[in-house]
């Protein structure tokens, strides 16, 4: 078990290097001059030495990656160029609301996906099943943005129950876990359930239907357990994998939350992301992109450890 | 005596009579295919959009770009406009149907050439093994690293808005996952049997993947590449939802969706359309893809 656990984090180390590299190096596909957003078109020879020295434009690649690894490791992930604002204290309040975003729609996500699976794989190939496959394929189907504009137009624009846009009465930095604030989380985060809704119900009722064609059900039978017996063993036997797909599509939800915080104007990573992009404000997307993949190499991580606790086969094999 | 003087033992009539050929493989997928329902309906509705997209252009009602101050916004059922007109008074039913041709293309185009270059690679790193492997499979882990969604809008964010670098975004993200299916199968089929009979026929490596490999794996890379095309149709019109895909006034859905949204309050249902689009255009491809991968699981 810790020779797995050792292994497994000294393979993650390369990996999240590279992640690194390719975060530092997309930024450096960018066509034009990276200071071109804040320089004003007359502006003088010396100033434009002066910038491109304070932002580190000035030295080689290597030289630029090495010194911008060396700082992220130290919390500093440079000033944005568009606000002059430290990149990692406008990343971290945006990853704050964003986890929160993220972390309800998958708890959602899960809790219908395991109710969908296990009624579909309990009652295979009946309308039950066909019902709740049917409903994974819509949630895997479904554009999520566009998901999210036909909920604000039915609860936020026809009934008026729920606002459109924000999150909460007075922006984004006082959450609190009231109705006031919650009224916001409901619709974006019912809109990002969806997708590890239906992922998690085709998982779980491959799963289910697995278990109960296995011979140790039928032991189990025949031993005179009852069915809620029977149904606690086949719970045991979904739960790693159930919780691994619900660990990997919280790290999804957490990097692919752009287009449903752009729908619902939510001050997360993807807002982030999004005006960075726009405003070709490279320091804060290389930031924001960095922040958010190593998030999900780790969480990666711990699902694999947390995973082969609960399950001591795959550490063995 | 001859042997025709007893019939039981005709060389020529017995095989006819005792043996029906099998059919082949391919054969048999195909009947299971058009058994299920769910996935006959998904594929005629992807040919009807397949046609739409060819022939858009030729039988749209309307012309897709003419524009008129005076009737913007109408609703579903205007005399006239059947779905209505968007925010710059263009008909909505021609430009949903004109813009079937853009939003496939981005959907489908990048899974297309990631499957090639993809296989390729896994093809590679799967048969070559040892050095070459661990060179490819650990750069594309490095890749794989990254969620596909923050892949693809930061790649394109970067290279900047437009259908090529849009294209190139969705391609690299979905190459690490096909090369990963790809060198999997690649490895399993590398150690049958009839591989090694071969190499020990004196076959090169050449002639074992063209001959041996090759139509073993192509198959089940091919099944997974087409579960991805509703999400990339999904991420392809979500990059021009955000401006970084296709720019106005071409008629592509999650462009159309994007300059509708400032509509909602005003013509809802109209500004829903091009979204439903993708909807029912992923949908498909993912039943077809599902029915595809359940009428090649035969046991052969």
């Amino acid at each position: 078990m810790l020779l797995y656990l050792f292994q497994r984090v000294v393979y993650t180390l390369p990996i999240m290097l590279g992640v690194a590299l390719v975060s530092f190096a997309l930024v450096h596909l960018a066509p034009g001059d990276p200071l071109v957003s804040v320089l004003p078109p007359d502006a003088s020879q010396e100033l434009q030495v002066q910038l491109r020295t304070l932002y580190g434009f000035d030295r080689s690649y290597p030289e630029q990656f090495a010194s911008w690894v060396w700082r992220a490791l130290h919390g500093d992930l440079g000033t944005s160029i568009a606000t002059g604002r430290e990149v990692s204290g406008e990343v971290l309040k945006a990853v704050g609301n964003t986890l929160r975003l993220a972390f309800v729609a998958t708890l959602i996500g899960f809790f219908f996906g395991c109710l969908f699976g296990f009624v579909a794989g309990y009652f295979r190939d009946s309308w039950v099943d066909k019902t709740a496959s049917l409903l994974s394929v819509v949630g895997v189907s479904v554009p999520h943005y566009w998901l999210g504009m036909v909920l604000v137009i039915v609860f936020a624009a026809q009934l008026n129950w729920l606002p459109a846009t924000g999150a909460g009465p007075g922006g984004s930095g006082d959450w609190r876990w009231n109705w006031e604030h919650i009224k916001h989380l409901v619709l974006p985060a019912v809109t990002m359930s969806v997708i590890p809704m239906g992922i998690i119900a085709r998982t779980v009722r491959a799963l289910v239907a697995e278990i109960l064609s296995q011979e140790f059900v039928v032991g189990l039978r025949a031993k005179g357990l009852t069915d809620v017996g029977v149904f606690l063993h086949v719970v045991k036997n979904v739960a790693p994998t159930a919780l691994a797909v619900m660990g990997l599509q919280l790290g999804y939800l957490l990097g692919g939350s752009i287009l449903i915080e752009t729908v619902f104007s939510w001050p997360g990573t993807g807002l982030l992301l999004n005006s960075a992009i726009f405003q070709r404000d490279l320091p804060l997307l290389q930031g924001t992109i960095l922040v958010l993949a190593m998030f999900f190499v780790l969480l990666n991580l711990l699902v694999d450890v947390v995973q082969s606790t609960l399950d001591p086969r795959i550490s063995r094999s | 005596m001859s042997m025709a003087a007893n019939p039981t033992f005709d060389p020529r009539a017995a095989p006819a009579a005792v043996f029906e050929r099998s059919p082949g493989y391919w054969t048999t997928v195909a009947r299971r295919f058009m058994r299920d329902k769910v996935a006959m309906i998904a594929a005629v509705i992807v040919l009807l959009l397949i046609l739409m997209a060819l022939f858009g252009p030729w039988i749209t009602p309307a012309d897709p770009y003419k524009s008129s101050m005076l009737s913007r916004l109408k609703p579903i059922g205007t005399d006239g406009f059947p779905l209505g007109t968007d925010e710059l008074g263009r008909d909505m039913l021609s430009r949903l149907m004109v813009g079937a041709r853009l939003s496939l293309f981005m959907g489908i185009t990048p899974v297309l050439t990631a499957f090639v270059i993809g296989s390729a690679l896994g093809l590679l790193a799967g048969y070559a093994g040892g050095y070459i492997n661990t060179v490819i499979m650990r750069t594309i882990d490095v890749f794989y690293a990254f969620p596909s969604v923050l892949l693809a809008i930061a790649l394109s964010g970067a290279l900047g808005a437009g259908i090529f670098n849009a294209l190139l975004s969705l391609t690299i993200v979905f190459i690490p996952p096909i090369a990963r299916v790809a060198e999997s199968v690649t490895t399993q089929v590398r150690g049958r049997d009839y591989v090694e009979a071969a190499r020990a026929s004196g076959a090169g490596a050449f002639t074992i993947v063209r001959v041996h490999v090759l139509g073993n794996v192509l198959g089940p890379i091919f099944v997974y590449a087409t579960s991805l095309i509703a999400v990339s149709m999904i991420l392809a019109s979500g990059l021009s939802f955000l401006g970084l895909g296709v720019r106005p006034p071409e008629p592509e859905w999650g462009l159309m969706l994007n300059t509708l949204r400032t509509a909602i309050y005003t013509q809802p249902w109209v500004a829903a359309l091009p979204g439903a689009m993708i909807f029912i255009t992923s949908m498909s491809f993912n039943m077809l893809s599902d029915g595809l991968r359940t009428a090649m699981e035969v046991k052969q």
